[in-house]
Order: C-alpha cells, then structure tokens, then sequence
C-alpha cells in the first residue's frame, strides 16, 4: 500500500522511479523500464533467469523487492559489454537462449570478482544458472576462454 | 503479491519502536530470500514489513576475546569469505558457502536463516555445534537465547513479538578444537542436505576426548544436538567402536519428516552413516 520512491543507477544511469512496497526488482525492470533482457523463470530464486548484478554481486531480481534497490548499483544484460558474449557465440554456449542474459549476468560477475577462477569456481558460481540444452560445457569453455585471454 | 506498508528505518531503536507498535502485523525482513517467496505463495499476509537493509551495525562481523560476534544482516557470502570466521572455524566458512548458490548467499542473512527456522538448512547446524547463542533485543531489552532454545518447532522460533535478532555469539573454542560440516546432497548440490551434521571435537595429548558436539541437519522438525552421542564421546579415545556408537546414539536421537528428500527412516539411517563419516574426520 506505501508508495515509495527509489533512486538507483541501473547501467550507469540514474534511475528515480515510485514504486509501491510489493513491486518487485524483476517487474520494475521488465514493465516499467523496459529492460526485458532479463526474464522471469521460477519466480522462487532457483533458475537463475533473473540474475542481475547489485553492487556487484549476482542475485535474483525475483528475490527483490524493488526498494531494495535504492541507493544501489544495478546491471542487467543489457548494461553488458563483455568479451563474455562473443565467447558464448563461439563455444555454442547456448542454445534455446532463454537462460543466457542470467548466464552471462553471472559469469561477469564472477570474472569481475575472480578474474581467476578455477575451473571449479566456475562450476560453483554457475551452479545456479539452470540450462537444460548446452549441457553446461559450452558456457563453463566460454567463461574459461575470456578468463585465459586476460 | 497482496499490498502491504514498507518500512525502512535508519536506526535499531526507531525499528524496535515500529515493531512495538504493532508486533502482530509486522514481519521483520533482512535479506528477503525466504520472506518474499512467503509472500508470493500467499503463505503470509503482512499488513507491514519492517526491512532492516538501512541498520549497518547489525552487518559487523568480528572477533570478541577468542571468540567470534556475527551480525544479524551479515550475509552468506561475506560470513564465508570473512577472514575472523576462517580464523574462528574453516568449517563455519565452509558451511555457508555450501548454502544453495551464489546469488542466495549475496542475498541472504544469517539473522533471517535462523528466523526463518528451516530444519533443513546449513547454519544452524554448525553455529549449534559451535555453541553458538543468539542475541535478539526488543524495547524492553536484551535477551540471550542459545540456539538450541531458539529453534522452537518447524518454522517456529523462541523470539518473542517484539523481539529482533541482532546476532550470534560464538564463544572461543578449546584449544586444538577440529570442526567440520558434512551435507549429504544425493540429488544436486543446490539442493536441501537430506541430512546433514556438524561435528567439533578437542582431544587431549592422549587422544582423550575433551569436547564434543554433534549437530544434525533434517533429521527433525528443529536443527538438533545429538546430546547422548556427544557424552558418549566425553572421556574416551576416538576409535572405532567408540565413534560407531556416537554415530548410532545420534541417529537415534533423530525424529526426521518423510519428505521428498527421503522418508524418516533413511533420513535416520543416514543421519547415523554421516555422523560416522563426519567423526572420522575429525577424530
């Protein structure tokens, strides 16, 4: 019922929006701002589909409610320009599509925060995004090829 | 999701204020993980939440005379990264970055894991093993609770209205103290444990041993002290009869639901078998 308004920077622009106290991070994003890149799967935290980056660090915009955000510093896939991307094309890291914008919304954070991770951390880190077409070894060569060409 | 008033004070005493007004209509949120799937399920209805993201003190992570002060807002991830807690116990650290995947532990807290009272979560197995004992304050005061008071029934927790968790207190643990966290995970590794255990453990220069703790995971409505298992221990050298019969005494000592993740008995029988293996790792 309380209305609130938040000021957040959403791919290095700021933000000013009012939302009521139920509007969740993921439906901000996707109907009142357009950005669609990132989807709605589960709705419960498990899929991976909402990763969005807050202050950095990869959570579930499904899990959020949209004022807390305020204050914060959001990226989704569409403030992506990663060598990640062009990687994912060249190792078949996808294929139906519908889990890459969280795929690669993980992955940068992941690079961002361990440039070197093992293989291992790889696997850990994307353990949260679900595919059900690649089989997951397209997308871990993917991340693995960005991390040895630093 | 249904309506509700959103409320986000700066400072512990203004939070503790608006609880007091109205502690029946007002649910308390930290990191949010579970309370918002509560929400979208229709499974609470809270006129109010009462988010506490503003309230920095309570995200402090430190050492206290040999022991260890974990804030109620500090999350998964920066308790397992901590440098005091690796210092306190490696398996502690171990035990929340074994929690679900990375985005729930940049996002959960450990104040809401142990609100939330989930049988079959990670902390709480091991801060029980750790002696850990919370600290929850309302208007009216301090309270110290120690976890295996906290944990009241399946979702239920001793905080009284009123009542918001600040954190949990370790204290220091005997010297040459080994702990470790063992989950058994046979579906997918984000998956609920189907049982899980803590075990820490110190031995004298004989191999005597001179503290015990066993805690399991899903193996009852509450997170659980194996306490006849740990007295078994008490005073013996850590062989092999000695720590099958603490496996066996904790086992029975478990009530376990019949779930998707195993009816009552194998999660029994399993409780037993990892005890066991945990035991062993660190006799």
């Amino acid at each position: 019922m309380s209305e609130h308004r938040i000021r957040f920077t959403l791919n290095g622009t700021a933000v000013d929006v009012t939302v009521p106290a139920e509007r969740l991070l993921v439906d901000l994003l996707r109907y009142d701002l357009g950005k669609t890149g990132t989807k709605d799967g589960c709705s419960v935290g498990v899929c991976g589909l909402c990763t969005v980056q807050l202050d950095g660090a990869p959570m579930s915009a499904c899990l959020l409610f949209a004022t807390q955000v305020d204050g914060a510093r959001v990226r989704t896939v569409e403030g992506l320009a990663s060598p990640l991307q062009e990687a994912f094309i060249d190792e078949g890291g996808f294929q139906c599509g519908i889990c890459t914008s969280g795929q690669l919304v993980a992955a940068d954070a992941l690079l961002r925060a361990k440039p070197d991770a093992t293989d291992a951390e790889i696997a850990d880190w994307q353990m949260g995004n679900l595919c059900r077409c690649t089989g997951y070894y397209g997308i871990t060569r993917a991340i693995a090829k960005v991390r040895d060409a630093r | 999701m249904r309506p509700f008033d959103y409320i986000e004070p700066e400072r512990l005493d203004e939070a503790l204020e608006i609880l007091a007004a109205d502690p029946d209509d007002t649910l308390v949120m930290a990191g949010g993980t579970s309370l918002v799937i509560l929400m979208k399920q229709d499974l609470v209805r809270p006129e109010r939440v009462l988010g506490l993201r503003r309230i920095a003190e309570l995200r402090a992570i430190g050492a206290t005379d040999g022991g260890l002060a974990l804030g109620a807002l500090a999350t998964h991830g920066a308790l397992a990264r901590s440098p005091a807690v690796r210092a306190h116990a490696p398996a502690l650290a171990a035990t929340f970055a074994a929690v679900a995947t990375v985005r729930i532990r940049e996002q959960a807290t450990l104040g809401g894991n142990l609100a939330h009272a989930d049988p079959a979560q990670d902390p709480p197995v091991t801060l029980l093993a750790l002696d850990g004992v919370a600290v929850a304050r309302s208007r009216f005061g301090e309270r110290r609770i120690p976890l295996d008071a906290l944990f009241v029934d399946l979702f239920e927790t001793s905080l009284e209205p009123g009542e918001i968790l600040l954190r949990v207190e370790l204290p220091r643990l005997p010297a040459g103290a080994r702990a470790t966290y063992k989950k058994f995970l046979p579906a997918t590794l984000d998956d609920y444990a189907t049982v899980s255990v803590a075990a820490v453990i110190a031995t004298d220069a004989s191999g005597v041993c001179t503290h015990a703790r066993i805690a399991l995971g899903g193996a009852a409505t509450v997170p659980l002290r194996a306490r006849d298992a740990e007295r078994s221990l008490a005073g013996r050298r850590l062989d092999d009869a000695a720590i099958r019969e603490a496996a066996a005494l904790a086992a029975a000592a478990t009530d376990p639901i019949d779930d998707l993740r195993g009816s009552s008995d194998y999660k029994r029988a399993m409780a037993g078998v990892w005890t066991e293996r945990a035991l062993r790792e660190v006799a």
